[in-house]
């Protein structure tokens, strides 16, 4: 992917969040959401890696995700609103979104859930699909669960094309990763299962783009897994409403000059990009986002009686 | 025709369903060529399919459950099998809140076409961490189908339909059901799922019996005709989807039922029949009767094990209470 395509991906991820949750302080959105603001660069990276027949599993936190592997934007914000015409027809919601059709298996609110699910899309991959591979994006919090040990050690045991990417923003809801773990890297405990580990600075696309495209390549050459560990942080309170009042303001104010989006900025400028060029993309985005809630609030919303459709596959 | 029995049926249905589609693949621990699995349902399976497609996984009940989720979403139709059926408690989440409900969150993109198999049952002195029978703790999760074959025929004709199915399908085998023998055709056929099967017709009484306690009921049945009473046995095979025709059709002819199932009385089955009966049949029904395992765990002990499940003396007793 050229990286002028990940600013713009990046924009879209930031830009999409920055109206939903203005959606949502106004009561217009129903629920709970987690914002994926300030880790934009773990996703696109990610996925700038990936083409659209691999397939990725997603966590609650998982609107960058979605945008990252190539969602409409459009049906995204349906599902947001609970409207008939989102990705799932109202019955998903935020932590729900699954687009079939760009291999995203779904956002997942069990945190932890879909690391054992990554692994069978591996073993999906292994035997009908060997040109592609699965990326697993979970968190720091998510690490702890059986899952990710059961999981990573079944795709190492089998050589699964799966990369399993621990997005460590520090904090899983107010439990800060030292109160829960004994170790600094999360990449550590690939040792644990006979696989390469790497830590990368999360915030920076460039930086994970590489890590995860070496990753990719070992995976599609058949041999087996990864761990990669993106250190990141997220610029809002875990959800809703909340302040993360438990995060230090030092710490809340170093990692906000390190904005994932506005440094890449900087170096697309450095490198020669004119601006004018980037205020472009920025406002093409300003329209995509707007279209999205249109779309959202112009369609339909769900009959009650869908509640009962879509449970079972009738022959 | 010739007779097998039901591991030997159930080991059938999964040779010819992985002849038949390569996408059908096999996983759970200790199902390989070494072991052959826990009750050799697995037999010679790995030697004909390789150990690509029968794979014998670390003990990890939850990504066993939830890799076969995974590889069914994306194509394959995955066969899980977890050891002992008690051990389902560390795959709940990926059977409950993933198998279970990827399609209807994900708004109908996708599908689940797994089968988790497991056998359940008490009578082998297994104690209470191998001998529970949970078939109704699936039954409330709306998404999942639920099948307890009580016979060989049925055993391998309902594995190929499960494994025919797109919904997440589990097949709860009873370890005391895997020995009993039957006649099985040799073609190919299935068992639909949802089809109750009348396993005696008789007038007086109707028995609705699941998985061992078929056979048991059937042994009861055949006892009380010499005393001159008729018992209809009626196996739903199928506890979600339930066959609530058949079951409402023989219990209007009799007016009589007798529920039995081993799994303990509280939240069993039978309350869900019973519920199904008296929606739609109350006016022609003078008496239902619930017979169910013992609310406890299942003892080591053979004494009190033998005393908390239902059995042929108790069916014939509680049959007498109703008709006589
Ligand atoms: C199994 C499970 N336990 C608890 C929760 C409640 N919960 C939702 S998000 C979360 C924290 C997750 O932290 P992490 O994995 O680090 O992801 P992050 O929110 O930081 O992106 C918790 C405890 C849940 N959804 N699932
Ligand atoms: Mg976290």
């Amino acid at each position: 992917m050229e990286d002028i395509e990940m600013y713009k991906k990046m924009l879209e991820i930031r830009k999409f969040e920055e109206k939903v949750y203005d959606l949502f302080t106004q009561n217009l959105i129903p629920g709970t959401m987690h914002l994926y603001m300030g880790e934009e660069a773990v996703a696109v990276g990610v996925c700038a890696a990936l083409t659209p027949n691999d397939f990725i599993t997603s966590t609650h936190r998982g609107h960058g995700h979605c945008i990252a592997k190539g969602a409409s934007l459009k049906k995204m914000m349906a599902e947001i609103f609970g409207k008939k015409t989102g990705y799932c027809k109202g019955k998903g919601g935020s932590m729900h979104i699954t687009d079939k059709n760009i291999g995203m298996l779904g956002a997942n609110a069990v945190v932890g859930g879909a690391i054992p699910i990554a692994v069978g899309a591996g073993l999906s991959c292994k035997l009908k699909y060997p040109e592609r591979v699965t990326v697993c994006f979970f968190g720091d919090g998510a690490s702890n669960q059986g899952t990710f040990h059961e999981g990573i050690n079944m795709a190492s045991v089998w050589d699964l094309p799966v990369i399993f990417v621990c997005e460590n923003n520090l904090y899983a809801m107010g439990t800060r990763q030292s109160l829960v773990m004994n170790i600094e890297d999360i990449s550590e405990r690939a040792a644990g299962y006979g696989i390469p580990g790497a830590t990368v600075d999360g915030n920076d696309v460039m930086a994970v783009y590489q890590e995860a495209q070496r990753a990719v390549t070992r995976a599609r050459n058949g041999d087996g897994p990864t761990l990669i560990e993106c250190k990141t942080y997220r610029h809002k309170g875990h959800s809703r409403f909340d302040p993360a009042k438990y995060r230090p303001q030092e710490e809340v104010a170093e990692w906000m000059a390190r904005d994932p989006i506005e440094s890449f900025r900087y170096k697309l400028l450095d490198k020669g990009i004119p601006e004018e060029f980037l205020h472009k993309i920025e406002s093409t985005v300003e329209t995509e986002i707007e279209e999205a809630v249109e779309f959202a609030e112009e369609s339909p919303l769900p009959e009650p009686e869908d509640a009962l459709k879509d449970v079972w596959v009738v022959e | 025709m010739r007779e097998i029995t039901v591991v030997e049926a159930l080991n059938e249905a999964l040779r010819e369903e992985m002849r038949r589609d390569e996408n059908v693949v096999l996983l759970g621990e200790d199902i390989g060529k070494y072991w052959q699995g826990a009750f050799k349902v697995t037999k010679g399976l790995e030697e004909e399919f390789g150990p690509e497609r029968v794979r014998d996984t670390p003990i990890s009940e939850n990504a066993i459950a939830g890799c076969a989720v995974g590889a069914a979403m994306t194509g394959l139709r995955p066969v899980a099998e977890i050891m002992f059926g008690d051990l389902v408690a560390l795959a709940m989440d990926q059977i409950c809140n993933q198998a279970a409900k990827l399609r209807y969150m994900s708004g109908g993109q996708v599908s689940v076409p797994m089968v988790l198999r497991t056998p359940f049952g008490a009578g082998g002195s297994y104690a209470s961490h191998h001998s529970q029978s949970l078939e109704a703790w699936f039954v409330h999760v709306p998404g999942l189908k639920v099948v307890q074959p009580s016979n060989a025929y049925d055993a391998k004709g309902l594995l190929k339909a499960s494994i025919r199915d797109d919904n997440p399908v589990v097949f709860c085998e009873h370890k005391f059901v895997y020995g009993l023998k039957g006649t099985v055709p040799e073609e190919d056929y299935v068992v639909p799922l949802g089809k109750a099967h009348v396993a005696r017709e008789g007038e007086d009484i109707t028995i609705i019996a699941t998985s061992l306690m078929v056979d048991r009921a059937l042994k009861a049945a055949a006892a009380l005709e010499e005393e001159g009473i008729s018992c209809e046995v009626v196996d739903p095979r199928t506890v979600r989807p339930l066959d609530e025709e058949e079951l409402c059709a023989s219990a209007r002819k009799t007016g009589k039922v007798l529920i039995v199932h081993e799994a303990c009385d509280t939240g069993g089955i039978s309350g869900e029949i019973t519920k199904t009966l008296v929606r739609r049949v109350f006016y022609y029904l003078d008496a239902i009767k619930i017979l169910a395992g013992k609310d406890a765990p299942i003892p080591f002990a053979p004494v009190m094990e033998k005393w908390v499940a239902p059995d042929e003396e108790r069916i014939k007793k509680a049959v007498k209470e109703i008709v006589l």
